[in-house]
């Protein structure tokens, strides 16, 4: 007797098989069959049981949350819809162009040329320099709320003015070390640059419970150990280098 | 869904960015599902979900309004968690699996508990977590699409841009290592 392949199991499994009626009237005569194809349906049951952690039930509005700050704006000159708008635009533009290049020219010069750190090492130092200056300035932060009383209603809007100022410096210095190639830096600001939005977008007043999420959130994820270990990293590449 | 979608996504490609949000909030549960099944890991799988969604948003000029958005959105993500896949594939220290004779999973003793008790057990969610993580990315993707988002071959060959004899090979060989994997558990190989 023939038996049946391995992939002709895994079709008839699925359903593709280009005819199941010869496989099944197989499967009741073959035992050998039978049992490769059993063993075949207990381990694909066995991977169902597989686990997919759970996300809250307004996940998707935190995914949006996250995505809508780097979404590129659409249709930002819709407005501009006849020839006449556009021409009016141009010319306060020209007119803004101009009156820039009159103030430049009336601000003090400076003394001497501008020095641009154009070699890679200097300015992967400036970056180091500024990122350590940077993570300090985050960890302050997150610290203070890391560390906020439980015990009432927190007000953290002025927490949450200083983390936009962050986000924005985030994303510079996020940038700049993906386009140097300092994949730790940025994987680092990366992670650093969610938990700044969730913080920013989030509600200004939280409760005693939210307080305590929050800072579970900030442990749980372990964001501030790895920017200690990544400004003392940091601190040191500047050590050896001096 | 679909349906639903092809007004919603008409909007966000006029810029309204309010439909994009509808678009997001409706696609983000599944798609973490399909990118955490890919991937294995909750982190990498948030990353897919959210690198998937932006590059929707950049690409919806490209996006056929006939096709299925959900489709659309897949095809994104799976491409995506394949790079995820390869990178993570190259962080690992540990050399790739030896033959299935030499696998340390085909060694271990068959109990035969009853499949009722095994589908609670910890034990083998940890060898079916193992197992998963021996495929390689291409079979693990093709696998997911096919056993748990339900695709038939035509369609995983689709996503994934290869030839349906490609993917229905890729979910062959996943099949066969998963069931080698964990027969010592749950039943006899031939």
């Amino acid at each position: 007797m023939n038996h049946l392949s391995e992939e002709d199991l895994v079709l008839h499994y699925y359903g593709e098989a280009a005819d199941a009626l010869p496989v099944d009237l197989h499967l009741k005569e073959c035992e050998e069959c039978r049992a490769l194809y059993g063993s075949l349906q207990r381990a694909l049951n066995a991977v169902d049981g597989l686990p997919v952690p759970e996300r809250a039930s307004d996940y998707g509005v935190q995914v949006w949350r996250r995505v809508a700050p780097y979404l590129p704006v659409r249709g930002r000159f819709r407005f501009l819809t006849s020839p006449w708008q556009w021409a009016a635009a141009g010319a306060v533009f020209a007119t803004l162009i101009v009156a820039a290049f009159l103030m430049g020219r009336s601000y003090p010069q400076p003394r001497g040329p501008v020095q641009i750190a154009a070699d890679p090492e200097a300015q992967q130092r400036l970056l180091t320099l500024a990122v350590g200056d940077y993570l300090e300035r985050s960890q302050v932060v997150l610290v203070e709320l890391a560390n906020a009383s439980s015990a009432r209603t927190l007000d953290i809007s002025p927490e949450q003015d200083r983390v936009e100022n962050l986000l924005a410096e985030n994303r510079l210095y996020r940038q700049t070390a993906l386009h140097m190639g300092d994949a730790v830096i940025a994987g680092v600001l990366d992670e650093l640059e969610r938990v700044l939005l969730e913080i920013a977008h989030g509600p200004s007043q939280l409760s005693a419970m939210q307080v305590d999420e929050l800072r579970r959130e900030l442990h749980d994820d372990g964001i501030l150990f790895k920017m200690r270990v990544l400004d003392s990293s940091v601190r040191n590449r500047e050590e050896h280098k001096l | 869904m679909e349906f639903a979608d092809q007004a919603v996504v008409a909007r966000a490609r006029s810029g309204d960015a309010e439909a994009f949000r509808v678009l997001v909030e409706r696609h983000s549960r599944p798609l973490f599902r399909l990118a955490f099944r890919m991937t294995g890991n909750e982190a990498d799988a948030e990353d897919v979900v959210q690198e998937t969604l932006l590059r929707a948003y950049r690409q919806l000029g490209k996006f056929d309004e006939r096709a299925s958005f959900g489709t659309w959105l897949y095809r994104i993500a799976t491409n995506y968690a394949l790079d995820v896949m390869r990178a993570q594939a190259r962080r690992r220290e540990q050399p790739p699996p030896a033959d299935s004779a030499q696998d340390p999973l085909l060694s271990l003793p068959s109990g035969e508990p009853a499949p009722d008790r095994l589908a609670l057990s910890g034990e083998v969610r940890e060898r079916v977590t193992e197992a998963m993580e021996e495929l390689s990315a291409a079979e693990r993707t093709a696998f997911v699409l096919r056993h748990f988002e339900g695709m038939g071959i035509e369609e995983v060959s689709r996503t994934l841009g290869c030839q349906p004899s490609a993917a229905k090979h890729s979910i062959f060989r996943a099949v066969q290592k998963l069931r080698r994997a964990l027969d010592p558990l749950v039943g006899t190989a031939r």
